[in-house]
């Protein structure tokens, strides 16, 4: 049985890779699940200098989702290669996307030029979609021209793959996909989170301290099954579908949608092993369906 | 070690309006120390994230932990509906815990902050004072205080039994000496706390809480600020969850 997935030449062992922002860098998870059996660790946004985030709260609880507000935070791209890509050097079955956040070009090419060097890191994500940064982030990624623009600033920069993260919170997200495309985007992820909002009606205030927050969990996935869909017919490169995954059934559906790869998010907070879960059941559903090779579901349902 | 499974409620029982006293049997117990909390999942799938729980007793032997917490929200509701031989899912044990240290020490709880100085008090090899607060007489684990550590004074916001006014009012008024204050409460009781504890140059402790996703550290959504950088994103927020829930009361801004 081959469950292993090419991705701009890059070859995963499987497509089951966790989504930027719950997984760390794996250190916290790496109690509960063996990194080394998942296809990728995609760590927490990187930038060129540490980030403090937003205040708190920063996290509320909405029917069968959650939003957050984190804003990015992180220790900066020096201390990410020194501590974290140090530490994923200890599961060398696993590939390592790297997350890279920036308020300006500038800022994401610096991360970009220092990751360069990197030999852990095996691709770039491009996060043009974080809803919870005053700059940078999604102002990036909701035009079309800006999106094909800092994509060919990043092919220009990188020495590995570029993966352009893409945000749902746009008219028509195949708009974003082609022009991602255009720029050379070496394949597109979706969806980054929905921009929502919660308010308590006790406090007759807002949850967040930041107002708004990015909503994810299960029930967002239907929104990314669609959205994986259309990119997916619409552009010719790879997809690696994320939103609301939390079981095996969902990540089967992502991939006959379109995903080369999927990402397990929202649910590693309430199901630690989420990943291995859903890879475990993957490969039962291969068997049961006697599919020899994982590519063979990838965008089959038409 | 955490455990993440389905633990097996032994009792529970209702200590005063809003509160409940839940023991469950679980492997978490053999890691716990005081001062941790673990997280609850609800059964309705629809509420996804956790609830972080503080551990009020813990009892090795008999593999369970005391879990006593007030009922806020639809997660603790749910929770307050448990009955013996029910399942729960859980996981812990969570977070740093309180250090054992000093001969003379006071505990200090306030409100929903009491139970995890009950745990403290048992455990600490020093002589214990307790302080606990509450907003009127109705009170809960003032029995097991006097039983566990001696020494209880109480503080209620009416007045209509011990002291009336803070935990910090009455620790004030029994001016109260030691080596060591922890404390556990909401952010105004820390503050005074650890003014008091300034004052009086002495070592303390404060145990603080925030909404959580995780719970082990990964999300980013617990933090609280730190004077100094911290050590895990190089600003200067520490994660409650992980790098606390407790924390030296010069560390974090309260």
């Amino acid at each position: 049985m081959n469950t292993a997935v090419k991705i701009a030449g890059v070859e995963f062992q499987n497509p089951i890779m966790e989504a930027s922002g719950t997984f760390g860098s794996g250190q916290e998870y790496s109690e509960f699940v063996d990194l080394n059996s998942l296809g990728a660790v995609v760590t927490k946004g990187v930038a060129n200098v540490p980030w403090p985030g937003n205040p708190t709260p920063r996290i509320a609880e909405v029917s069968s989702g959650m939003l957050n507000a984190i804003g990015l935070q992180n220790p900066g791209v020096e201390v990410f290669c020194k501590r974290d890509l140090e530490f994923l050097k200890q599961f060398p079955n696993t590939k390592v996307l790297v997350n890279v956040c920036g308020h300006s070009t500038e800022e994401y090419i610096e991360v970009v030029d220092r990751l360069a060097g990197e030999n852990r890191v095996d691709m770039l994500e491009i996060n043009i979609s974080c809803p919870n940064v005053k700059a940078g982030g999604i102002t990036f990624g909701t035009d079309p021209k800006n999106v094909e623009a800092i994509t060919k600033e990043m092919k220009k920069h990188a020495k590995q793959p570029v993966i352009m993260k893409l945000s749902p919170n746009v008219t028509d997200i195949k708009e974003v996909a082609k022009a991602a495309e255009a720029g050379g985007a070496d394949g597109i992820s979706l969806i980054n989170t929905l921009t929502g909002m919660k308010i308590d009606v006790e406090r007759q205030d807002f949850v967040l301290a930041n107002k708004t927050g990015g909503m994810s969990g299960p029930a967002v996935h239907p929104i990314a099954v669609r959205m994986v869909y259309e990119c997916a017919n619409t552009v010719s490169i790879p997809i690696i579908g994320m939103g609301g995954i939390s079981t095996w059934e969902d990540a089967v559906e992502m991939m006959l949608a379109g995903a080369t790869a999927i990402s397990v998010g929202t649910a590693n907070f309430y199901n630690p092993t989420a990943t291995t879960d859903i890879l475990a059941g993957l490969k039962e559903y291969m068997k049961r369906k006697q599919i020899n090779d994982v590519n063979d579901i990838i965008g089959i349902v038409k | 070690m955490k455990i993440k499974e389905k633990a097996l409620v032994i009792s529970q029982e209702k200590l005063a309006e809003g509160i409940y006293s839940l023991i469950i049997e679980t492997k978490a117990s053999q890691y716990a120390i005081p001062g941790q909390f673990v997280s609850l999942y609800m059964n309705d799938g629809s509420h996804l994230l956790p609830r972080p729980i503080s551990i009020c007793q813990i009892d090795k032997e008999k593999g369970t932990l005391r879990l006593v917490y007030r009922v806020v929200g639809k997660g603790t509701k749910e929770f307050s509906s448990l009955a013996a031989g029910d399942k729960l899912e859980i996981m812990g044990p969570l977070g740093n815990g309180f250090p054992i240290e000093g001969d003379r020490v006071i505990v200090v709880g306030g409100g929903i902050g009491v139970p995890p100085m009950l745990g403290l008090a048992e455990a600490h090899t020093g002589s214990v004072i307790s302080v606990m607060g509450y907003r009127n007489d109705d009170t809960f684990l003032t029995q097991e205080f006097t039983d566990v550590a001696g020494d209880l004074i109480i503080a209620t916001d009416d007045g209509s039994i011990g002291v009336k006014g803070t935990v910090v009012d009455a620790m004030e008024e029994n001016k109260l000496e030691a080596d060591v204050i922890y404390a556990c409460g909401p952010k105004p009781m820390l503050k005074g706390v650890a003014k008091y504890a300034e004052s009086h140059d002495i070592k303390c402790y404060v145990s603080m809480e925030e909404r959580m996703a995780c719970g082990v550290g990964a999300c980013l959504g617990c933090v609280c600020q730190s004077k100094e950088v911290d050590d895990h994103s190089h600003v200067k927020n520490k994660r409650v969850c992980k790098d606390g829930p407790v924390f030296l009361s010069t560390e974090v801004e309260l």
